[in-house]
Formats: C-alpha cells, sequence, structure tokens
C-alpha cells in the first residue's frame, strides 16, 4: 500500500532529520531515490535547485514533490497524487509537533535534559558526514554529462564559501550560464 | 488573533527562501514587534528548536504558534508556513516534465546540477569549523561516511548510532 509506504517513509525522516535541511538531505535521497525510486537522481537534484530559489525549506519541498511523484508513479491520476503531498509533507513534521507538544510543560527543562543533551552529542559531529553523504549521493554522471560539469561544480563552491555568494544569485548565475554556453 | 497568526505565518512562509534561519527576522519583525512574544523569549524558542529533529522553519513556527495561542495556535502558524510552499511545488510537479521539454530549461538545468551539489558541500566548511572539528574528532564522522558509502549503511542508522553514542559516552562521562 503505496500511502502507508510513503507515511512510514516520511516519519522516519521527521524523527531522524537532524542537522538542518542539508543534512535531513542524506535521509531524503537515500529513502526516496535509493531505496524506493520515486524519484530519479537528476529529478532530485533539479528539486534541491528549485528549492533554492522557492520559498519554503528544503524539507518540506521535497516531501511535497516525492509524496506527489510516488502516487503518480504508482499509476494515480494527478488529483490523487496531490493527496501524496499532503500525507508526506504533514507526515514530516508530525514528529517534532508531537514532541513540541510533549514537552510544552518546560522548554527550559527539555533543554536542559541529561539524556537528550547526551544524544545531541553525539548527532551533531555526524550532521558533517550526512552532509557529504549527500552531495556524494549526487555526484552521479547523470548530474556530471561533460567537462564542463567540474567547472561550474569548483567555481560555484569557490564564490559561495570564499565570498559567500547567496545560493539564488548563484543559481540563477549559473542557469544563466548554461542557457549561454550549451 | 489565530486567524492573524495564521495569516501572518502564512506571509512569513512566502518570504521564507534559502534556508530554514531566514525566518528569524521576520518572526522578529511580525511576531515581536506585536508583543505577542519577547525577543528573549523567541531565543529560547530557537534554542528549543535547534534540539528538534526536523524542519527548522515549522518547528519554530509551531512553538512560536503554541506559545502564543496552545495548540490551536501552533497548527495554524505551522500550517501557515507550509501553504505557501506547498502550492508552488505542486504546480511544480504537476508541470515539470513539460516545463523540461523546453530547450532553454534543459540548457539551465545542466549546467545547474553540479552547481547545486556545489551549494550542498559548501556548508560542511562552516559546519566543520562550529563543531571545532581536529584530525581526532573527523574520526567519527569519517567513520560515518566510510559505513554509508562502502557498506551502504542508511543515513538513519547513522543518525541511531549518533544517539547511542552520545548517550554512552555521556554515561560513562556522568560515572
Amino acid at each position: 500500500m503505496i500511502f502507508l509506504k510513503l507515511f512510514w517513509v516520511f516519519l522516519k525522516i521527521g524523527i531522524f532529520g537532524f542537522g538542518g535541511g542539508y543534512a535531513m538531505l542524506s535521509l531524503i535521497q537515500d529513502e526516496v531515490v535509493t531505496q524506493n525510486h520515486w524519484m530519479t537522481n537528476e529529478e532530485f537534484t533539479d528539486l534541491v535547485a528549485i528549492s533554492q530559489t522557492t520559498p519554503g525549506p528544503i524539507g518540506i519541498n521535497t516531501a511535497t514533490y516525492a509524496g506527489f511523484s510516488a502516487i503518480e508513479n504508482a499509476g494515480y491520476p494527478p488529483i490523487i497524487a496531490i493527496l501524496g503531498s499532503v500525507l508526506a509533507t504533514f507526515t514530516v513534521c508530525l514528529p517534532a509537533f508531537i514532541l513540541i507538544i510533549l514537552i510544552s510543560y518546560s522548554y527550559t527543562k527539555f533543554k536542559n535534559n541529561f539524556y537528550f543533551k547526551a544524544i545531541l552529542n553525539g548527532i551533531r559531529p555526524l550532521s558533517i558526514a550526512l552532509i557529504g553523504f549527500a552531495a556524494y549521493s549526487l555526484m552521479t554522471p547523470e548530474n556530471f554529462t561533460d567537462y564542463l560539469s567540474p567547472l561550474f561544480f569548483v567555481g560555484t563552491l569557490f564564490l559561495s564559501v570564499k565570498y559567500k555568494l547567496h545560493p539564488v544569485i548563484l543559481i540563477f548565475g549559473v542557469a544563466l550560464l548554461g542557457i549561454i554556453i550549451y | 488573533m489565530t486567524f492573524q497568526l495564521f495569516y501572518l505565518f502564512t506571509k512569513i512562509g512566502i518570504f521564507t527562501i534559502g534556508g530554514g534561519y531566514a525566518v528569524i527576522p521576520l518572526i522578529e519583525k511580525d511576531i515581536v514587534s506585536r508583543n505577542w512574544l519577547s525577543q528573549k523569549e523567541l531565543y529560547e524558542l530557537i534554542a528549543v528548536t535547534e534540539s528538534l529533529p526536523g524542519v527548522f522553519a515549522t518547528n519554530i513556527a509551531a512553538l512560536v504558534g503554541y506559545k502564543i495561542n496552545g495548540l490551536k495556535g501552533g497548527v495554524l502558524a505551522a500550517l501557515g508556513t507550509i501553504i505557501a510552499p506547498f502550492c508552488i511545488i505542486i504546480l511544480i510537479a504537476m508541470f515539470f516534465n513539460k516545463f523540461q521539454e523546453n530547450i532553454w530549461v534543459a540548457k539551465a538545468f545542466k549546467a545547474l546540477r553540479p552547481a547545486v551539489i556545489a551549494l550542498i558541500v559548501a556548508p560542511m566548511f562552516a559546519v566543520a569549523k562550529a563543531n571545532n572539528l581536529t584530525l581526532k574528532t573527523a574520526v567519527f564522522p569519517v567513520t560515518a561516511l566510510v559505513l554509508m558509502i562502502v557498506f551502504k549503511v542508511s543515513p538513519v542508522w547513522i543518525v541511531i548510532l549518533g544517539c547511542l553514542g552520545g548517550f554512552l559516552y555521556s554515561l560513562k562521562l556522568r560515572k
């Protein structure tokens, strides 16, 4: 049952998605592309580009899109696929939302809770590995199509790290270059 | 007020481009300025959000909404931040295949794909710095990366292992 599967996958992502949007990408990519084939790697990369330039957090954007394509790929019409989007988007927010209600009696107590702090200290150094894995998983021949691709990669990395150019500016710049060059 | 909370967070959702932290100045401008929440309370909630799993922007919205107006406020604030991005992505999901057949779009995305991967790599430098990563402490992320790449361990298990590791280490320290 595809809806149940969708619910389970995004519940997992909502529970274990620590370390911010980019770290979460590795979980989403692994579940949505590698394990369940709801999207191709190319599609996923395009979606990240779109997420960077449209409103909304990357976690929500990818959940909405993946929910839609999972149901559509299962052979349902678009109107049903929208329900998949709704389900995936709500589910990814659900675990944190329940936690917010559970801890509402005292947020300070929660923040200083020994066990929770311990767990977070264990996860924090791993977020860099999760981000690295997301990038690694996307470095495929479909995304690096020719000799110019590494140049776009290195150029963007340099401008982003060294000059802290905003992703939106970089994306529009590279898109324009692509239209001119290719 | 409940309706206004929904409306304000919908507005905030529309203007959040590029990263969850972009919502903070918007919440300051729209919510704190109305005296629904003090600056100090907002910073406390931000600290809590950093320890929650999931999406930063919706979590902070839910926390702020809950603080101001209980469960109803929490649900509506979180819903508000989602609604605009949700509609935009639905439209893209419905028409993206057609859109990509356009030669200009195809050209743009051909150049964009490697650039997007660079944008994912870029924050790693800041994260390494923020965590005071040294050669010694780099053992953990490097091991995790090897487990995922070579041994195909799912990222979910890496997070679970991290939780366990942090937990056991703290117990040992406390003894």
